[in-house]
């Protein structure tokens, strides 16, 4: 009995599957797709020349441009963006002393109160605060920004595809509407208020070229000229830090954990192979 | 039960014989995974699954168990308690990506360990309630998965969440409002995330009590092997401890060094990007795709895009739970006295040709956006699932001419078997 029912059930859901099959199929054979600008027109991310140094598995931190990236995030991208979840005792990561730390901290105004009134007000912040938002809250961010919020960059390298790449190319893709563009897609417009960027998904993005010009951010002497692409990927590599704090300890652990395993499977191996060797004597194929 | 060659536990020490007479714990664990168990010689590698599918939960359990002490399910503060466990934590990122990787591995053994029992045909008699254990096991993984991915609380874990528990509004009539029910509200907040962080913790404990009660009903039979012959005598068998011991151990060394080299390497490589960015509600994902050990069911619900009688949603739900839920017939489906796909040409074609393509394009389909041509590429394997299970694996063996078996495991494993050859034991292999 459960095999008749099986084989009706069977046939049920598959002849509606294929009728689906066969109504998709002839829209997709008679319709004409119409051609979008945001799939002819959109780039895939790319990084920086030689690429960055946090790249592979033996990647490492290149210290000296997290702190030039940390500091065109101060100078630029901070008017705008929070960066909610790394704490001021988190710069010991890019190579800043205690002392120095405290000074960097107290450079900021976080929200705090009053000790004598107990008012909300602002006091220097220490160490153990975080990065305070520029605006108060999503509504101040938002009417000041076109209606557009702009995202806390915490994670941002994590929160894309190819995330460190992703935002190297968005900060450097600005330009003009190329001409093949506008003859293909006569309709197309970047509205005001919107900017073109090849590498936005749908290429018309509300953030205003950020780096707009060489030396925008003046780095201490020693360091790299300061072109947009230099700046770009300084803050790039810097936002890959602050996604992920620990990538590089992570995979300086993993190294020594794989060899460790490699060693015990080798091991586990070759006891199999000597506990199975009395087993199967006269076995066909040892 | 076992088989009468069965070695008996004989406590060397006072302090164990001691316990073996108050409580005989050592002689369960004897009995069940040492020597006390004797286990068809001629397993392969297909066989480890199940003990490293034990080893992931196990490792589930204990990461999840820290992870739990530095959550909280209240949805203003938990996707940043995730980065406060990245970031703060000791050894936070490492027991997070232990635990998110770690499920994914534990779906990778599971799948490999249901397609064993699909070609070697492990569920059928004496073995059904191994089977239908099984998937019970399945399904409660599955829910627990669900509901683990949600407690990031990042975009995919909102929206997934809300996806999910849409699928049950398609019901009719009782639909909406169950869906209210499950949910707590009418979208995924707290009342969804602190039920879905409580049942999370729970489920696992079930899993390991049906685990339990799998490997119980493992036990009365025994052992399935590749041959799909039951075992005879004892030449057929080798004790678990240490063969099967030593052979599991050497290949959970080797899942072992896959699993560290994504832990510790490409951690996010299978999860997805937006599950960084915090839920909000307002603000819709492009593509909104399930974590990938979903992925075929996925793609079997968004196959039925035509309404045939009842509305396209419906029959995509229907199909989504029916997939998993024919496999609790297979043992009666399913009707070739001859258990192991290494004797059924007919069926290994099917299996090969026909299966493994269908699940290769689903798994494809189901992480990929719902444009064409993958829509009409899963409605075609969705076609080939249902009729694989529910006409062919029924209809199969009537055409099929198997191949002849061996007389027993020890002939298949040393070319012959003395017993065979004196006709000391006459029953016709099965």
């Amino acid at each position: 009995m459960i095999r008749p029912i099986a084989i009706l059930v069977g046939l049920g859901f598959s002849i509606v599957v294929l009728l689906s099959f066969v109504t998709g199929a002839y829209t997709w054979a008679t319709e004409e797709v119409q051609p979008a600008a945001e799939y002819e027109f959109h780039l895939a991310p790319h990084g920086p020349e030689g690429g960055f140094a946090h790249d592979g598995p033996f990647g490492t931190w290149d210290v000296a441009q997290l702190q030039r990236g940390y500091q065109v995030y101060k100078e630029v991208c901070a008017a705008c963006h929070s960066l909610k979840y790394v704490a001021f005792r988190d710069l010991a990561g890019l190579g800043y002393d205690e002392g120095q730390i405290k000074a960097e901290a107290a450079s900021y105004q976080v929200p705090g109160i009053d000790p004598n009134t107990g008012e909300a007000t602002f006091r220097p912040g220490l160490p153990t605060d975080y990065f305070p938002s520029p605006y108060p809250n999503a509504v101040a961010a938002a009417a000041a920004n076109n209606n557009a919020i702009p995202p806390d960059l915490s994670l941002m390298t994590k929160a894309r595809h190819h995330g460190p790449e992703y935002v190297y190319s968005l900060l450097t893709g600005y330009g003009p509407i190329p001409a093949e563009l506008e003859q293909e897609f006569p309709e197309f417009e970047t509205p005001t208020g919107l900017y073109f960027n090849r590498y936005f998904p749908n290429l018309n993005l509300a953030m205003a070229p950020p780096l707009t010009t060489d030396g925008q951010v003046s780095y201490a002497e020693g360091n790299p000229a300061p072109t947009i692409r230099q700046m770009s990927a300084d803050v790039a590599a810097f936002l890959t830090w602050t996604a992920e704090p620990k990538m590089v300890e992570r995979r300086q652990t993993g190294w020594p954990v794989l060899g460790f395993l490699i060693f015990a499977t080798i091991l586990a191996f070759l006891a199999k192979k000597q506990v199975w060797s009395n087993a199967t004597p006269g076995r066909k194929d040892d | 039960m076992s088989f009468p060659w069965a070695k008996e536990y004989t406590p060397a020490n006072p302090v164990m014989k001691f316990l073996d007479e108050k409580l005989p714990l050592p002689r369960l664990v004897y009995n069940a995974v040492g020597a006390g168990y004797p286990v068809p010689r001629n397993l392969n590698y297909m066989w480890n699954f199940g003990v490293l599918a034990g080893f992931f939960l196990v490792l589930q359990i204990v990461t999840g168990v820290v992870l739990a002490m530095h959550y909280a399910a209240d949805a203003t503060v938990a996707f940043g308690k995730v980065e406060h466990i990245m970031r703060d934590v000791n050894w936070g990122w490492l027991m997070r990506y232990a635990h998110a990787n770690g499920a994914s591995f534990f779906f990778i053994v599971i799948y490999l360990h249901i397609f064993r029992g699909f070609y070697y045909s492990s569920y059928k008699a004496p073995r059904e309630m191994v089977w239908l254990l099984g998937v019970v096991l399945f399904l409660l993984m599955m829910a627990t998965a669900f509901m683990g991915y949600v407690l990031p609380w990042g975009q995919m874990s909102f929206w997934g969440a809300k996806v999910i528990t849409g699928l049950f509004g398609a019901i009719p009539v009782v639909g909406e409002p169950l869906q209210v029910w499950l949910l707590g509200g009418y979208a995924p907040d707290d009342a969804a995330l602190n039920r879905f962080f409580s049942l999370h913790f729970l489920l696992p404990f079930v899993i390991a009590g049906v685990v339990i009660l799998h490997i119980w009903a493992l036990h009365i039979p025994g052992s399935s092997n590749p041959t799909g012959v039951e075992v005879k005598s004892e030449s057929d068998t080798v004790p678990f401890h240490p063969y099967y011991t030593a052979k599991d151990g050497f290949g959970l060394g080797v899942i072992l060094i896959l699993f560290a080299a994504m832990v510790f390497f490409l951690p996010n490589y299978l999860g997805h990007p937006d599950n960084y960015i915090e839920a909000n509600p307002l603000s819709t994902p492009a593509h909104i795709v399930p974590e990938w050990y979903f992925w075929p069911f996925y793609a079997i619900l968004r196959a039925f895009t035509m309404d045939f009688i009842l509305p396209a949603k419906l029959w995509g739900v229907l199909a989504m739970f029916a997939a998993i839920l024919i496999w609790f017939f297979l043992p009666w489906l399913d009707r070739s006295p001859v258990r192991s796909g290494h004797y059924r040409p007919l069926f290994r074609k099917f299996f090969g040709f026909g299966l493994i393509p269908a699940m290769a394009v689903l798994f494809y389909c189901g992480g990929a956006p719902a444009e064409e041509p993958y829509v009409m590429l899963s409605q075609i394997a969705t076609a080939y699932y249902f009729l694989h299970f529910l006409v062919i694996l029924p209809l199969v063996s009537s055409f099929e001419k198997p191949e002849p078996l061996p007389y027993s495991i020890t002939e298949a494993v040393l070319g012959s078997d003395k017993k065979a050859v004196l006709g000391e034991n006459t029953t016709p292999a099965t």
